[in-house]
């Protein structure tokens, strides 16, 4: 099978705008009569349940938490970013688009880049009006950030808790739905698997996650927005629940999954602080914003940060990048840090973290206060009283869990942070339209690869999972249900679902009989272990080519030794947890052999062996200037394919922030 | 450390449930609350016994689903903190901590510490939302709003639905949580055309869970994680009360 991206013909900042002039449309007595699965209920979920529904499509939605409003999305602190240009600083779509297919190391399709930057106004302007309280500046317009890797105040935010405000928004237009009748919601629901009929997906096996019932569900499409898959490093940002199983279970009926070595570490994040840690949380991106990164100059200084004087610190990111500074992309600054760690310079008990420092950005706060307050001569501790008050206005949430989770208090001393698993670019390959290689299986957000590369910029997750709901899949999934219109309802006694059931049925079974010595999570922390230490900040093939045994070894003896307690047919946290983690121990080897196949360093994959006299990403445009996408094979090795990415509008560059 | 845990075991709805005590032993001081019930899990798994059943998914304060009656109080003794960012540095060693779920008729126990708060999800439904559909809106400068105006709307909205306001009041009232939908979409023009319905539909749906009524002990304020301010349900008394008195009645809209 050739993979097509079904990309528009024309210009580029046409193809959309020719899209949906062209695209098939369903008429509202037709709309009625088909039904839609979206699983997940994240931005990209709940907006596309609740956008689907307002259109008139029978929808319903599913996800594991014990309320929509819960799914993984709600964390995101940092921002969204539009190209409104409120800023007057210069910014466009294009410059949007430029700067995300840039700081995706030139390894995204430009026309789903263009469409993206192209829909990033409206959602803003779909947010404000659901009620999504961002914040303002004293004439009551929004306010606008300068997010990592770009150099213009596009970023709109709700102070530390964007994620949270956007989806409260999108989780209210989805209840309103419920209510109207629109969406039927089952939460507490798990995907255990797609049934596929004639090569079309046509429902789900969930599984009651109360009852341990396995439920059969039909739809004319099936949508996935089951976000990422970051916890196969168990230590990761992600919430406990996050998981791949959808997604994988999708893959095993034949759905492509792309690019899946493509992992962000985000560089701001606690550091571990021991063996029992279960996850690492992040410290928002906008806080490079104002905090200068740096180490001691000598290796093991332990002198409390602040006596070391500022000559004798390396304020490395500035070194190193002086135009971009501390606002480096995700990629650069993570691998920044961990160069420094290796190195021996780094700080705290462990040595594995550096100073985040928010002194001089106090300071200079304190004292344009302290000017307009018209305050003659004010002392230096007056002065960093009135910078500590902007600062707490400004990040306040964010020191205050800083303290709580560490114990010491960011507003007298240097944070000290590290980077931690934030992100998968990787995901289901879907075309233009976000369908994957399964016809009526469409992957959105998170879980599709689609728009960030090989590595994704700050503020731009939140814009894609929202695009994808809210502006893309209302015309991509019409185009597509126009030719289902005469499809009948399958009832879910059809043997493709009874079969689908069994087989489900018969993986809880072996599961549940296994009745080994170890627990879940010790599994789950050994593959992390192979994970982050083999297929992290740094790769080689050495390290792939051990992990890859490593984990197939791992895989055997979870299957051999794993104990689960209880039975299948009652809520149980430990059967759900060790349904995710054999689909993650399948993921971590697929995972290494594209890191392994991918000879080059591009954004978040960095090969040891391809980089710069400088230490930089070596990319390899003539050879590997392609979407790998895998494609699942029972008892054998899968098979790659090749989407060889054109860029007809950019030109691929080392990407360069010195 | 070394805690002595009194647990509620209950295996399901129709359990009556009892107490259960486990001594826990070298748990260190960086560990946060739910790692101590991971430490407790583990073991009890390797034993061949049940493991605890709780609710629980970022573990960083904002997803709302952790819940635990930790002592007496509803995310336990520190203020402004979820179960999750307490850390057992918080605790001293070797103290008995007593480990309840949510207490509140409309949060049925659904096992051990797990509760159902979809009554939460059902009063969000009776009128919690803007009705705008996906393409209708203008561009989001058309409509300054006062920044002042627009904070007090964000920290009304910065609830995180977790259910500790119903599960610390006497009354297991839910007001505090209406309240904050109520006074973070009223505040905002945005949300003005409907907040006469809106008040009066999702006040209803609450009484219909079988919450109680709010007798102004300002238990929901002191427990709550996200510290969402007891002033909101002034201000939805304020709006209940223009909804009531409006010549046109309260509208309650047509489904």
């Amino acid at each position: 099978m050739e993979l097509d991206a079904k990309i528009p013909p024309g210009p580029l900042d046409q193809k959309w705008v020719t899209y949906k002039s062209n695209c098939r449309l369903v008429n509202p007595s037709n709309k009625r009569k088909l039904e839609v699965i979206v699983v997940g209920t994240g931005l990209a979920g709940a907006s596309a349940a609740a956008s689907l529904a307002e259109l008139g499509y029978q929808v319903k939605a599913f996800c594991f938490q014990d309320s929509p409003r819960r799914a993984h999305s709600i964390a995101a602190q940092g921002g969204i970013n539009a190209a409104k240009n409120y800023q007057n600083d210069g910014d466009s779509v294009y410059r949007l688009f430029y700067d995300t297919v840039k700081g995706g190391d030139y390894r995204s399709r430009e026309a789903n880049v263009y469409r993206l930057a192209e829909t990033s106004s409206a959602i803003i302007d779909q947010c404000v009006a659901q009620g999504v309280p961002f914040a303002r500046e004293y004439g009551g317009l929004l306010s606008n950030r300068s997010f990592g890797g770009v150099q213009v105040q596009r970023t709109f935010y709700a102070a530390g808790q964007t994620g949270q405000q956007l989806l409260l928004g999108a989780y209210s237009a989805l209840e309103r739905q419920v209510a109207l009748g629109q969406v039927t919601m089952h939460s507490r629901h798990e995907m255990m698997d797609l049934v596929v009929i004639d090569g079309k997906a046509r429902g789900i096996i969930a599984r009651n996650l109360i009852t341990g019932a396995l439920e059969r569900h039909f739809g004319h499409a099936v949508l996935l927005c089951s976000g990422g898959y970051g916890n196969v490093f168990y230590l990761s940002t992600n919430a406990m629940g996050s998981n791949v199983t959808a997604a994988w279970k999708a893959y095993r009926r034949g759905s492509w999954f792309a690019n899946p070595c493509y992992t962000q570490i985000h560089p701001t994040c606690i550091p571990v602080s021991g063996d029992h840690q279960s996850k690492l949380t992040l410290m928002s991106e906008s806080l490079r914003n104002d905090g200068r990164i740096w180490v001691p100059r000598k290796p093991g200084d332990t002198r409390s940060p602040n006596l070391i004087p500022d000559e004798e610190r390396d304020y490395y990111l500035e070194r190193r990048y002086p135009a971009f500074g501390n606002l480096v992309p995700r990629d650069v600054a993570s691998r920044a840090a961990k160069e420094r760690c290796d190195e021996g310079f780094g700080v705290g008990p462990t040595g594995q973290s550096v100073f985040l420092d928010f002194m001089d950005a106090t300071a200079r706060y304190g004292r344009a206060e302290a000017h307009q307050r018209q305050m003659d001569a004010p002392t230096e501790e007056q002065v960093l009283d009135l910078g500590r008050e902007l600062i707490r206005e400004k990040y306040g949430n964010l020191f205050d869990m800083y303290a709580r989770i560490t114990g010491e208090n960011p507003y007298l001393t240097p944070m000290r942070i590290y980077p931690a698993v934030h992100y998968t670019m990787g995901g289901l390959w879907v075309d233009y339209e976000l369908m994957t290689t399964v016809p009526g299986l469409f992957a959105l957000g998170e879980c599709n690869f689609s728009d960030h590369g090989a590595n994704r910029l700050g503020a731009s997750a939140l814009m894609q999972g929202l695009a994808d709901g809210y502006f893309v899949i209302p015309y991509t999934l019409g185009n597509y249900l126009a030719g289902e219109i005469g499809t009948k309802t399958v009832p879910v006694s059809d043997p493709a679902f009874t079969a689908g059931e069994k087989a489900v049925e018969d993986h809880l079974n072996r599961l549940m009989a296994i009745r080994g010595k170890y627990s879940v999570d010790h599994f789950h922390k050994a593959l992390g272990k192979i994970m982050w230490d083999q297929c992290g900040m740094a790769r080689n093939q050495k390290g792939l080519e051990q992990a890859i045994s490593g984990i197939r070894a791992l895989r055997e003896e979870f299957w051999k030794e794993v104990r689960i307690p209880g039975n299948s047919r009652e809520l149980n946290p430990e059967l759900e947890k060790a349904g995710r983690v054999a689909d993650f121990l399948e993921l971590g080897e697929l995972t290494c052999v594209d890191a392994l196949h991918r000879r080059e360093s591009c954004g978040g994959h960095f090969r040891e062996e391809y980089q710069t006299i400088e230490g930089e990403a070596l990319r390899d445009d003539a050879h590997f200037c392609y979407v790998g996408a895998w494609e699942w094979k029972e008892s054998a090795e899968p098979i790659l394919h090749r989407e060889t990415l054109e860029f007809e509008v950019m030109h691929p560059t080392q990407r360069n922030y010195k | 450390m070394n805690f002595t845990l009194k647990v509620w075991r209950q295996k399901d709805s129709g359990d009556p449930g009892h107490f259960e005590t486990y001594p826990v032993t070298g748990i260190l001081e960086d560990m946060s609350f739910l790692e101590m019930f991971d430490v407790l899990n583990e073991r009890l798994i390797v034993e061949g016994k049940d493991p605890v059943a709780f609710d629980h998914d970022c573990r960083e304060g904002i997803c709302g689903m952790c819940s635990m009656y930790i002592n007496g109080r509803a995310h336990g003794p520190m203020k402004a903190t979820t179960t999750c960012q307490l850390f057992m540095r918080h605790f001293r060693d070797g103290e008995t901590i007593v480990v309840e779920p949510w207490r509140a008729a409309p949060f049925p126990v659904v096992r051990d510490l797990v509760v159902d708060r979809s009554a939460f999800d059902r009063i969000i439904e009776a009128g919690g939302f803007i009705s705008v559909n996906t393409g209708n809106a203008v561009d989001a400068n058309t409509i300054p709003v006062e920044k002042d105006r627009a904070e007090a709307a964000f920290a009304a909205a910065a609830c995180i639905g977790c259910g500790a306001c119903a599960a610390a009041c006497i009354n297991s009232s839910a007001l505090l949580f209406v309240a904050s939908k109520v006074a973070h979409l009223s505040m905002l023009p945005q949300g003005f055309a409907e907040r006469r319905s809106r008040v009066v539909q999702m006040v209803a749906q609450m009484d219909r869970e079988g919450f109680g009524s709010c007798s102004n002990t300002r238990a929901c304020e002191a427990e709550c994680p996200k510290e969402i301010s007891y002033s909101n349900i002034a201000k939805l008394n304020l709006e209940y009360l223009r909804a009531s008195l409006s010549p046109q009645g309260p509208v309650v809209q047509k489904k």
